[in-house]
């Protein structure tokens, strides 16, 4: 259980809110407080719009603990629009799909259980293709 | 000026040993260097050790192992920097020794992984990268090389078996070690068909978590003993640097640069340039480190890293061996004690003790250990005085 460790990202797991660099405009994801391109403070929040694209990739078929049930499921590294890159896991799409480049957009997915029906839920960012249209 | 001479060297076979627990690991290696060392002393104790809160639910290894190896009293820590935690326990070690704080320092690295299996082992290995922000994501170290190493071969027009060399040069040099976990060499279709763990990573591209120990003793060249007899080995250059610790808030993903940094610091405190180098043990946990590192380095330029291996430059008679006796694929990662196997390899091969895999003339070599993807990177060179 880490509830708080969890709660606290609140704001980057469900809203993908970054910084912007009132110096530089450098647009920041995750969060850092000091600008990683000028060196300067960095505390104004900047909310991404969640549009980016896979910038590498891989399925992951033996998932570490918490993870399991989800398996085989594809992480990537996506470049978001406004420069920053981040890891998440991509959804929505069939892994042998996804390649090098792929538009993707940021959805609100469970990531992980606890185990047990009393155990944490922990909700955050993935990613999906830009064209997907759910089937009804 | 200071010498810091490896006055004694120790290691145990690295393997899956459900019958011996951590400390008696520890010990091992250490009893096998203090002897190896001729009757010196340790003074201080650094620790390398990766995973031991979490997979053996033990924290506080210095004094632990301290104690239990009869050393109650000394000065003793543990030194964490997860892959690199071995060549930041060296380090700490030199620098004692190197500022005359500490007379004779001992540096063991031991790493149990079989306490624990399977996916919980995985999520371990995950706790080194950014908990926030990779490992939530249920993105793990091999996966996170997978993505690597596909982002390589998409820019680099690498073949699919590009990396197979990698494999092969680890497989046939661990053949001849009786530390090796794996020693038997493997053919090309072995690579080939091997079963993928994460596209195009795939079990050949990967090294074992295996457990082991290793242990070094450094003291000052004018302390030791009348009587001792082995060839003497001095750490001729020592660095550390480190990078962002989440993969994705690199500039440039496939570029190494605390690899670089703490090679060229450790080179140039050494007074060496890259083609004195007479072997390199590199942290090959996954092929495309070996390769990322060769290009930081600069035995190969961006891109080509792969082709070292390709073209058998990496073997022991080729332009610069490397992993000479099994690396990290075929001797097996343990962890915490990778970066100190290293550097026992190294000194034997200094030593001209290296037998079937002796790279003749050998005087001048290179050990970089890693933390995630160079997120740390500990650099040593090791030269003979002989």
């Amino acid at each position: 259980m880490e509830i708080p460790r969890h709660w606290r990202l609140k704001k980057q797991r469900y809203g993908l809110v970054g910084e912007v660099c009132p110096h530089c405009d450098h647009k920041i994801f995750p969060p850092r407080d000091v600008c990683p391109n000028c060196g300067d403070e960095a505390k104004e929040q900047y909310a991404f719009s969640g549009k980016g694209e896979v910038y590498s990739y891989t399925t992951v078929y033996e998932a570490p603990a918490g993870y399991e049930a989800n398996a085989p499921y594809t992480v990537a590294i996506v470049k978001l629009d406004e420069g920053p890159m981040l890891t998440a896991q991509l959804t929505d799409v069939d892994n042998s799909a996804v390649e090098i480049g792929m538009p993707v957009e940021m959805v609100t997915r469970k990531m992980r259980n606890d185990g047990d029906e009393r155990g944490l839920i922990v909700y955050g960012y993935k990613f999906r293709p830009q064209n997907f249209v759910p089937t009804t | 000026m200071t010498e810091v001479i490896i006055a004694g060297i120790g290691q145990t076979e690295v393997g899956e040993h459900w019958e011996i627990g951590l400390r008696d690991l520890a010990l091992d290696a250490i009893q096998d260097a203090l002897k190896d060392a001729g009757g010196l002393k340790p003074q201080a104790l650094f620790v390398g050790n990766m995973l031991a809160p979490n997979l053996s639910n033990q924290a506080h290894l210095g004094a632990l192992i301290a104690d239990y190896a009869g050393l109650t009293g000394i000065e003793a820590v543990t030194v964490e920097a997860a892959g690199a935690s071995g060549g930041a326990a060296l380090r700490q070690a030199y620098l004692a020794v190197k500022s005359g704080m500490v007379d004779a320092a001992l540096v063991v690295g031991v790493e149990k992984f079989t306490d624990k299996v399977g996916a919980e082992v995985d999520e371990a290995l995950a706790t080194a990268s950014d908990s926030d922000f990779e490992a939530v994501q249920g993105m793990t170290p091999a996966s996170q090389a997978a993505l690597l190493m596909k982002r390589y071969m998409h820019e680099n027009n690498v073949p699919s078996n590009g990396f197979a060399g990698f494999a092969l040069t680890a497989h046939a040099n661990g053949a001849a070690n009786k530390n090796a976990m794996f020693r038997k060499a493997i053919k090309p279709e072995i690579y080939a068909k091997a079963e993928m763990v994460s596209d195009p990573l795939n079990m050949f591209d990967i090294a074992p978590n295996a457990d082991g120990a290793a242990a070094l003793l450094l003291t000052r060249r004018d302390l030791l003993p009348r009587d001792y007899k082995n060839p003497l080995v001095k750490i001729a250059g020592s660095a550390a640097s480190s990078d962002t610790l989440a993969l994705h808030d690199r500039k440039d993903l496939l570029y190494f640069d605390a690899a670089q940094i703490s090679a060229g610091k450790a080179m140039k405190q050494a007074g060496v340039i890259l083609d004195q180098i007479d072997l390199f043990e590199y942290h090959d946990v996954f092929s495309i480190y070996a390769a990322l590192q060769l290009e930081a380095i600069g035995f190969a330029i961006k891109g080509k890293g792969w082709e070292l291996a390709a073209n058998g430059d990496i073997g022991l008679k080729g332009r610069i061996p490397c992993a000479t006796m099994g690396g990290m694929k075929a001797r097996g990662f343990a962890g915490g004690a990778a970066g100190v196997y290293q550097v026992v390899e190294a000194a034997s091969q200094l030593r001209s003790e290296a037998g079937a895999n002796q790279i003749a003339g050998a005087k001048i070599a290179l050990a970089q250990s890693l933390g995630g993807p160079a997120s740390t990177a500990l650099s040593h060179i090791i030269q003979s005085l002989d």
